[in-house]
């Protein structure tokens, strides 16, 4: 029956059931990706961003987010240019951390 | 003239100016209104960035002081300039001559409990960073749990809100939640802890190499958003709502801990002080300097200087910097006066 509306799911981010374990496996493999102070430097210069929408930040921050998908699609669209990881203030080796975050998608046989 | 200068108050700024100017042969006289010297930082536990103990900066100071005269548990009952020396009049009696005043009246530490949102005083597990400090010290606090699973830090409470009626930033307390989130962190190695920030200022040496030990080493979560709103569940542990500013989404999360980072605010007896002696206060309620970049701890009327935070919010190095430059100061007044 259509009543003229529907119902959005919240977009709102329950920290208490946000599972992260795939952000610590990462964590574990790449140390530097915790120091992400989230300044932009990484998507202001990368050449996927402004026809992709791919960002190392939100990569990073959605996965401490619990949001897979989004994530997942991002990253499909990294060359690994690695032109992010010269431009990072903290040092972060966003380039290995693409790397290691698409091998842990991979093991993960579609259960993200 | 009789050499005798009056320190009102016995923080470590005052303690330090009164040190230094009986190195430098004249007759400091503290007048401390609490029962103890020290000031906030003898209620502190710990100090960043080093994590140097606040108890030890204090005795060497307080032992520093030794052969001072020092009224404790005593304020300024009345205050006359007359001929070129102001009569003094305490309220244990006492009364005095001196040639100049060194105003070390220090800060408040913003009340939690007007951001009434946060819940302080309301729920069980809310506390503040001087809460915090005060658990560090004895170990006895009913709200801090035995074994958190969650924990998070409210920065800029009071701090840089109009509406709390503080501009300004309180400079110090960025730093001190991340010394505290590691120290929490460091005696519940399994607890997640959560800092929610709007601007992370760590301005100082070290402090960003201490910010990223907390991030690294620590695994401590940094939240850009304001919280806006505590609750407490039905289990009663504490649910905050914020905004994840950097994924613009709505977020929320329940902890078994919150500590408010209380910022600092100005000394409101400042302004009766101020008018006794005609020196100007701010819009912000801190003693007006004579000039913010050269001449910071003198105010406008001759003779009258202030050391620490009575000026605004600052370190304890800064603090101690600018105890030793108001004691140049009053030396070389003084010696003018001869």
């Amino acid at each position: 029956m259509d009543f003229g509306f529907s119902l959005s799911p919240s977009s709102a981010v329950n920290l208490d059931r946000t599972d992260m374990s795939l952000y610590e496996m990462l964590c574990d493999r790449e140390p530097t990706a915790r120091t992400c102070i989230g300044c932009g430097s990484c998507s202001a210069t990368c050449t996927a961003s402004a026809i992709s929408g791919m960002s190392v930040r939100k990569v990073l921050l959605g996965i401490q987010r619990g949001q897979y998908r989004e994530v997942e699609k991002m990253l499909s669209h990294c060359m690994l240019c690695g032109k992010c990881t010269m431009v990072c203030p903290r040092g972060v080796n966003t380039r290995h951390l693409i790397l290691e975050l698409c091998r842990l998608y991979g093991n993960s046989e579609g259960e993200l | 003239m009789t050499g005798n200068v009056a320190v009102v108050g016995g923080g470590i700024a005052g303690l330090e100016t009164a040190v230094r100017l009986k190195a430098l042969g004249w007759n400091p006289i503290i007048i401390e209104k609490s029962s103890s010297l020290g000031g906030h930082v003898a209620e502190w536990n710990c100090l960043f960035p080093d994590l140097a103990p606040a108890d030890k900066l204090v005795k060497e100071l307080v032992d520093a002081a030794d052969g001072i005269e020092i009224h404790t548990d005593t304020e300024i009952a009345s205050i006359f300039y007359t001929r070129k020396s102001y009569s003094i009049v305490l309220s244990d009696g006492s009364r005095f001559m001196c040639d100049s005043l060194v105003l070390a009246t220090g800060f408040s530490l913003f009340q939690a409990e007007k951001k009434e949102e946060y819940g302080y005083g309301i729920y069980d597990h809310v506390i503040t960073n001087r809460d915090l400090e005060l658990w560090f010290n004895t170990g006895s606090d009913e709200r801090v749990p035995s074994d958190p699973k969650a924990i998070g830090f409210v920065h800029c409470v009071g701090s840089r809100d109009i509406k709390a009626g503080n501009t300004q930033c309180s400079k110090v307390c960025c730093i001190t939640a991340i010394k505290q989130a590691i120290e929490l962190k460091e005696k519940f190695p399994k607890a997640e802890i959560y800092c929610f920030y709007m601007d992370l200022r760590l301005f100082g040496r070290k402090y960003e190499d201490f910010y990223i030990r907390a991030q690294r080493d620590m695994g401590i979560h940094f939240i850009r958003g304001r919280v806006s709103e505590v609750s407490e569940t039905i289990d009663g542990r504490v649910f905050v709502k914020a905004e994840d500013t950097l994924s613009g989404k709505p977020l929320r999360v329940s902890l078994d801990l919150l500590v408010l980072m209380a910022g600092i605010v100005c000394n409101r007896e400042n302004t009766t002080l101020a008018e006794s002696i005609s020196v100007q206060t701010d819009e912000d309620g801190f003693f007006r300097s004579r000039d913010n970049i050269t001449h910071i701890t003198e105010s406008d009327r001759p003779g009258v200087f202030f050391a620490g935070t009575c000026t605004g919010p600052k370190t304890i190095p800064e603090t101690l910097a600018e105890a030793r430059s108001a004691a140049i100061s009053v030396d070389a007044y003084l010696k003018s006066l001869k």
